[in-house]
């Protein structure tokens, strides 16, 4: 299914439409009947229902799991309190390790290594740094830096682009109607647009032929309590070089130490606020 | 002063016919293009992930900025009351609605999802430039037909205070247009070559010229059509003008325009891009839009205006070149500027060399397809086809002196 195909609401969810609802605005902002909430629910069923036939050990221990400290019970909006944010520490960062940018392309059903680099989706990409005074270099992912104030909402002409209450910037890809203003508005090229006709894509990141798409912060695992997939990827690889948390909470490990290291933010001086902090660059 | 008349085309030449053939086969091969563009995706233009407006934006905003010059000849009239520019007032109005629709096709058939203009029309974002761009559009269609209106209608014809109410009205909307339509780029604090506050006069200046230059061979084509002399000679030294001051003012904002980023050191790279370094930008630049858009037309025009000049060519047959080269110009003006200014990487570490997979640091490279210059020129054809259908239907154009021969 192609979320820039359907009727608001019967995607997934990680287009950022329930996403959106959950944020406390506007809940039928499309028209999104009841119906397409009962066909949500149901296709969610359907899909829990095969997940339990085909691994049941899998989710039977999901099952068992409680509900981690953080997740947002699913009736909760999304709120304010909650500032999510990444440090990236590029010291730790090593030199062609590519990790962060496989593991979001394996979660949200975008094809890397790119073949055409010009026109395909990047939501994450590695990008090498280098001081043409010294020759010294370092390299860093770079994605949506989820900006406190971004340009990208507030040039959007429909309101596809939005900020959620806890800072993550989505695009609605109901509503996006491929304006792509927001791609000549971003600072950071974190936007790509859809060129091509789509397969096969991830139920909780729905994807659609000439809209707009962007690192979504892993929306989906966050607000169940889980950690964006490419910080997963990078601790798994040993690196640790980046931190996800809460940027509001001051015993979150985050806001320590943003409040401990001398941290930077890229092209904060351009007022964009970005929930993105890097460390040794 | 006597009263005008005015007058439908009843008397069709080929020439008309095939005009309009033209216009009607354009349209439809640049509506087969976006079917192809709309059915493979973006990927079979130019565009990608760093040039995001192409071709088609190019022509768009050209022809929406033309749009709203095009109403100057009706301004003069009404708001400055120059009663010679009056039989003219109809056919700029025209003009203005006709370009500015053309523009906006192209604009909305360029759209990743050009079916949910419906979503574009119901959901704001009052944030957005862009949203109050669709205010502004459909304000200048509704204001210039009521001016029409007071123009034609029998009874408020009449009523000079009505027609110069609306005048006024329209003047000031075009110029609240303009600017909206330059401030799309003035906005963009990322982009280092539209971060400027002086895109909107420049845009103001520009429109004017394209505006007026398209009214002039519009109006010399009805010349040929209708075998009557439209305007007079006075007119013609007018126009004459109009469009040496346009090119000069347009010439001005320019300078100031690129001497004032020049002036901010951390725009000093981006500028030297567009003015020495960028290749078909920069040749853009300084042949398209500096010499064959501005330098040209003033010298042609000037020299039209001297004994030598008169001897050697009508001031008609200059005034007919050098708007045609201001065009030319403001294509190239355009495709440098909204083009060139994308092409040039972001900065996202000032000082620091950047690369990556996404073509990071780089320069992008875009040429132009097939498809989008088609849909482009459909744009044109578009606003042609209304005015040639609405010259036909109403009587927009003024009757002129019959042609001796
Ligand atoms: S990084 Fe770009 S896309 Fe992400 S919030 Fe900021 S402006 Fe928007
Ligand atoms: S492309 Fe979509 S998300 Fe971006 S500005 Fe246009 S409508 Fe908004």
């Amino acid at each position: 299914m192609s979320c820039g195909d359907t009727k608001a609401g019967s995607c997934g969810g990680g287009c950022g439409c329930a996403s959106k609802a959950g944020a406390g605005e506007a809940l039928n902002l499309t028209g999104g009947s009841g119906v397409d909430a009962a066909r949500r629910f149901f296709l969610k069923s359907a899909s829990a229902f095969t997940t339990l036939a085909l691994a049941p050990g899998v989710t039977l221990m999901a099952f068992a799991e409680s509900t981690p400290a953080s997740a947002r019970p699913a009736d909760q909006p999304v709120s304010s309190k909650n500032r999510w944010g990444l440090l990236i520490d590029a010291g730790k960062c090593a030199d062609g390790c590519n990790d962060c940018v496989t593991a979001c392309s394996t979660e949200n059903g975008w094809a890397s290594p790119v073949k055409h680099p010009a026109t395909d989706a990047q939501w994450i990409r590695k990008l090498t740094v280098r001081d043409p005074k010294n020759g010294s270099s370092y390299s860093l992912p770079m994605m949506c830096q989820h900006c406190a104030e971004p340009p990208c909402v507030d040039v959007c002409p429909t309101g596809a682009s939005f900020k959620r209450a806890d800072g993550i910037v989505l695009v609605d890809r109901h509503i996006c109607i491929g304006c792509r203003y927001c791609m000549m508005a971003c600072p950071y090229k974190a936007r790509s647009f859809v060129h091509e006709p789509l397969h096969d894509q991830k139920e909780h990141a729905p994807r659609g032929k000439g809209c707009v798409e962007s690192c979504t912060m892993c929306v989906h695992r966050v607000d169940k309590g889980e950690t964006p997939a490419c910080v997963e990827a990078c601790a798994k690889a040993g690196h640790n070089a980046m931190i996800f948390g809460d940027l509001n909470d001051p015993s979150s490990e985050i806001a320590k130490r943003v409040a401990t290291y001398r941290t930077t933010r890229i092209r904060d001086d351009l007022g964009t606020d970005p929930g993105v902090y890097y460390q040794n660059i | 002063m006597a009263r005008i008349t005015f007058q439908k085309l009843d008397d069709h030449s080929p020439l008309f016919w095939g005009l309009l053939a033209l216009h009607a086969i354009v349209i439809a091969v640049g509506l087969g293009a976006v079917w192809y563009m709309e059915h493979h995706g973006h990927i079979v233009t130019g565009m990608n992930n760093a040039v995001v407006w192409g071709t088609p934006h190019v022509f768009a905003v050209f022809l929406i900025v033309a749009a709203s010059g095009a109403l100057n000849v009706a301004s003069i009239s009404s708001v400055f009351n120059r009663l010679a520019y009056k039989p003219f007032a109809r056919l700029s109005g025209l003009l203005a609605i006709a370009l500015l629709a053309g523009g906006l096709a192209v604009l909305v058939l360029d759209l990743g999802r050009p079916e949910r203009l419906t979503v574009a029309m119901t959901t704001y974002n009052f944030k957005s430039i862009f949203s109050w761009n669709i205010y502004l559009y459909t304000g200048f269609f509704a204001i210039v037909a009521v001016y029409l209106f007071t123009m034609m209608d029998r009874g408020a014809s009449k009523n000079p205070a009505l027609n110069k109410a609306a005048g006024w009205f329209a003047f000031v909307w075009r110029l609240a247009l303009t600017t909206g339509t330059g401030s799309i780029f003035g906005f963009l604090i990322a982009r280092e070559l539209y971060d400027s506050a002086l895109m909107a006069p420049l845009f103001i200046a520009a429109s004017f010229l394209y505006g007026l230059a398209f009214t002039v061979l519009v109006l010399f084509t009805m010349c040929r059509e209708t075998r009557q002399a439209l305007l007079s000679e006075e007119m013609v030294s007018s126009f004459r003008g109009l469009l040496v001051i346009f090119a000069l003012a347009v010439l001005y904002f320019t300078i100031v325009f690129h001497l004032t980023n020049l002036y901010a050191a951390e725009h000093w790279k981006a500028e030297m891009f567009i003015l020495r370094d960028g290749g078909i930008y920069t040749l853009l630049f300084w042949v398209g839009h500096i010499l064959v858009g501005l330098l040209m037309p003033t010298a042609i025009l000037l020299y039209a205006g001297t004994t030598s000049g008169k001897a050697m060519m009508s001031e008609r047959r200059a005034l007919t070149i050098a708007s045609v080269l201001a065009l030319i110009g403001g294509m190239s003006f355009m495709y440098s500027t909204i083009i060139g200014g994308q092409a040039y990487p972001l900065d996202l570490f000032p000082g620091k060399e950047v690369s990556s997979s996404f073509l990071d640091g780089q320069v992008s490279a875009y040429a132009p397809s097939l498809p989008e210059v088609l849909l482009g020129l459909a744009g044109v054809s578009i606003a042609m086809l209304i005015v040639g259908v609405a010259l036909k239907v109403m009587p927009f154009l003024p009757k002129g002196v019959e042609y001796d021969s």
